[in-house]
């Protein structure tokens, strides 16, 4: 006989679903400014309070705000705006361009656009990153040519890929860019594995790992960790925690954790929170980071705070798991109207400026989306030849391969 | 009857094994609220309740884990990969655990599991939302390893499934799930609401596991296959003219050799089929048995015909699937031979 009642299944539930009233109320925001910018080499014991607040530069004024702030001029900060501009403009061309057939599929960054976008700031030439699918401002920030970036897209004869890879899922080692995986997380811990042989090299090159929120609850999050941890491998490790996973919230993969950048307290790794929306705090943050990672003091994990203001790919309709509202009721506003804000309050900027800069950048996707639908688009028959299936499997085409190549008529 | 999509067809099956079992338990990622991107567990945690259905960390470790925990206290987990692509994850806790614990405990504890995942390509899916892993599950004894070609199929052999008291592998060709694609991409498919093959019995009902089905009688030739290649094969046996017979394995383990010996011996020639990569694929071990039992009553080697040894291609995704042209020239070239 016990008197213990029964046990119970307690499944995490998020704040509303759609018909409800969006609710974001449960995300403590401090102010800009406010929380304490340690010293590189401070120790992560020292500010596990890191990991429960969340950085933040520029205020709701668009003023930027405490020890975070300065990390870049007015001139890169306008460089930036452009950045975040030109990936939502892409986005939005590529995003119509597959509802024309163009491609078969495509996954946007709405309302993240200044993570990727300002942590490729923070980098050097020849430090790599292992992103997932939705940072592609690294590329946009690094230079790399968005003609090219379409290609990729459109599947066509001039994609580096070959139309190997499902669209948006780019690679390149000379932009620092290491090739997307499908399966999630299997990045985090091949580029703990990368700053290690920078070590062993004695080289000065960092790598900077990525992931979304549900995807941390994969192995390869783990592991990378406590690789990471037990090498003091040069890492910068990045979670995205844009509150969603496909349909599923961020509680599910956090589970009893109060944030995401608290998982790295039991390695040992400092963990700080950033405003993901916040241009200049994700550029500060990430700058911190890596001068840790650079000066062999170790890895870092930052957790973004930041919202999937689109849907999850061209597949998904979110209206059938979160409130159609949401998006709008999400705290932390818009990233590119918050450095807008910043720029116009600095006198650097002006409303004509952003219309014509957003003109700019709009005609200049333009003419290299024209000339990259003139090499040829998936639905144009323009796409890779069949041989190129076959090539690459292996350094050499072992002879099953050019039997088979063969028989395609190759 | 109703007419079913196989992706009511297999919601269904759960729903009716949900009523009748409160110990079947169904999760994994995006099934709960949303049922399933698929939307093969749609309404379910509705219905049931978010403690026998719901959404997981993404961690197919996690999922197959968890279940397999489950399934060892009592319960009957019907969980869910989302794409077969990402098993990987999951392979050390289904090959070392799931396959042998009834095994290493000398029947103590058993694995009464169902690990669901949607297979195969013809989505424009790439390499990973567009591979064929059977023949890795095939290869691990203890596993039973099922896939189903249509709607009826799919719910009874789902059924059935949950019954068994081993663990099964039940993958769902997801280029089927709205309809029989025979192959022909740039052709509308017929919709399941239009097939008899959609025409599903809203009751409980099961199709046996290790029973296959003979979906087209013929003299000249056998096609052993099983998921979307079974539309394809029956595709190329119309167009060539060739009166070939068409075998439907749904079961791959345990396999039917009854069913696949007697037509290879009344037609003398085979051709087996498959989508995933031709090497060590599971067409590799029906080649070896049937030339075994059929060796003297074959006329020509049996001939394989597969997805090539690459990764899943994404822009080349028609020149990699073998779609009816290649079967069909294929079928001519047994004929000749
Ligand atoms: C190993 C693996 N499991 C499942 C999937 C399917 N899948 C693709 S994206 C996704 C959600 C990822 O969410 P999150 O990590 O939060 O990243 P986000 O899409 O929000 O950027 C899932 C479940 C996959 N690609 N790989
Ligand atoms: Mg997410």
């Amino acid at each position: 006989m016990t008197d213990t009642p029964p046990l119970s299944l307690k499944v995490p539930q998020p704040e509303c679903r759609p018909g409800d009233t969006p609710d974001f109320s449960g995300i403590e925001i401090p102010a800009a400014g406010t929380v304490r910018r340690p010293a590189v080499d401070e120790q992560a014991e020292a500010m596990r309070d890191l990991a429960f607040t969340i950085i933040r530069v520029m205020d709701d004024e668009g003023a930027a705000q405490g020890d975070w702030a300065g990390s870049l001029t007015d001139d890169e900060i306008a460089q930036g705006l452009r950045d975040m501009m030109t990936l939502r403009i892409y986005d939005n061309r590529m995003m119509t361009a597959q509802r024309q057939g163009k491609t078969s599929f495509y996954m946007q960054h709405l309302g993240e656009e200044a993570i990727s976008c300002a942590f490729q700031r923070a980098l050097q030439k020849g430090d790599m990153n292992f992103p997932t699918y939705r940072q592609a401002g690294l590329l946009i920030a690094s230079g790399y040519p968005m003609e090219t970036m379409m290609c990729q897209v459109f599947s066509n004869e001039a994609d580096p890929l070959h139309g190997r890879q499902l669209p948006v899922m780019y690679s390149s080692k000379e932009h620092g860019y290491f090739t997307i995986s499908g399966n999630l997380a299997t990045q985090y811990i091949q580029a703990v594995g990368w700053s290690m042989a920078s070590a062993i090299k004695g080289d000065t090159k960092i790598a900077a790992s990525w992931i979304g929120d549900g995807s941390t609850s994969e192995n390869d999050f783990h592991a990378a960790l406590v690789f990471a941890s037990t090498y003091t491998a040069p890492v910068v490790l990045n979670v995205v925690n844009n509150q969603w996973a496909i349909s599923t919230f961020q509680g599910i993969a956090r589970g009893g954790a109060h944030t995401f950048a608290s998982r790295g307290h039991g390695f040992g790794i400092p963990s700080l929170r950033v405003d993901g929306n916040d241009y200049l705090a994700v550029h500060a943050v990430a700058k911190w980071a890596v001068e840790r990672a650079r000066r062999n003091l170790g890895p870092t994990l930052i957790e973004h705070v930041t919202y999937r203001a689109g849907g999850h790919s061209t597949s998904d309709d979110p209206s059938a798991y979160r409130p159609k509202s949401e998006s709008e009721a999400w705290p932390l506003g818009d990233p590119i109207d918050r450095v807008k804000k910043y720029l116009i309050g600095k006198g650097v900027w002006t409303e004509e400026r952003h219309k014509q800069a957003e003109a700019e950048i709009t005609d200049r996707v333009i003419e290299c989306q024209k000339r990259a639908e003139a090499i040829g688009t998936l639905n144009s028959g323009h796409v890779p030849s069949p041989r190129d299936m076959f090539e690459d499997v292996y350094a050499e085409m072992p002879p099953h391969l050019v039997r088979q190549r063969h028989e395609v008529g190759y | 009857m109703t007419q079913m999509t196989m992706i009511a067809a297999i919601q269904n099956a759960h729903d009716l094994a949900m009523a009748r079992d409160e110990n079947v338990v169904v999760f994994g990622e995006d099934v709960g609220y949303f049922g399933g991107v698929f939307r093969c567990t749609a309404g379910l945690q509705q219905k049931y309740g978010s403690s026998r259905c719901f959404d997981a960390p993404i961690s197919e470790l996690g999922i197959v884990g968890a279940g397999i925990g489950m399934a060892a206290y009592g319960l009957k987990p019907v969980v869910e990969v989302q794409f077969a692509d990402y098993m990987y994850p999951a392979y050390d806790q289904i090959v070392s655990e799931a396959a042998r614990l009834r095994y290493r405990s000398g029947g103590e504890f058993t694995c009464p599991i169902v690990v669901r995942m949607p297979t195969g390509g013809g989505i424009w899916g790439g390499q990973t939302h567009s591979q064929s892993p059977e023949a890795l599950f095939t290869h691990v004894a203890g596993l039973k390893t099922v896939i189903p070609s249509n709607p009826q199929d799919a719910k009874g052999l789902l059924l059935a499934a949950i019954a068994d008291p081993d663990p099964v592998i039940f993958l769902e060709p997801k280029r089927l799930y709205n309809g029989p694609f025979d192959g022909h991409h740039d052709r509308p498919v017929r919709p399941w609401k239009t097939h008899p093959l959609g025409e599903v019995d809203p009751g409980y009902y099961e199709v046996p596991l290790g029973k296959a089905a003979v979906v087209r009688a013929g003299q000249e030739l056998s096609i052993v296959t099983y998921g979307t290649m079974v539309h394809v094969a029956i595709a190329a046996a119309e167009e060539t003219g060739i009166d070939a017979e068409v075998i439907d394995l749904r079961t791959l383990i345990p396999l039917d050799t009854e069913t696949v010996m007697a037509s290879v011996q009344k037609t003398g020639r085979c051709l087996v089929l498959h989508e995933a990569t031709l090497t060590s694929g599971f067409g590799a071990e029906l080649a070896a048995q049937i030339q075994a039992e059929c060796f003297y009553h074959l006329e020509a080697p049996v001939l394989r015909v597969a997805g090539w040894d690459t990764p899943y291609p994404h822009a080349q995704e028609w020149a990699y699937f073998p779609g009816p042209d290649r079967v069909g020239r294929n079928m001519l070239k047994l004929m000749e031979a």
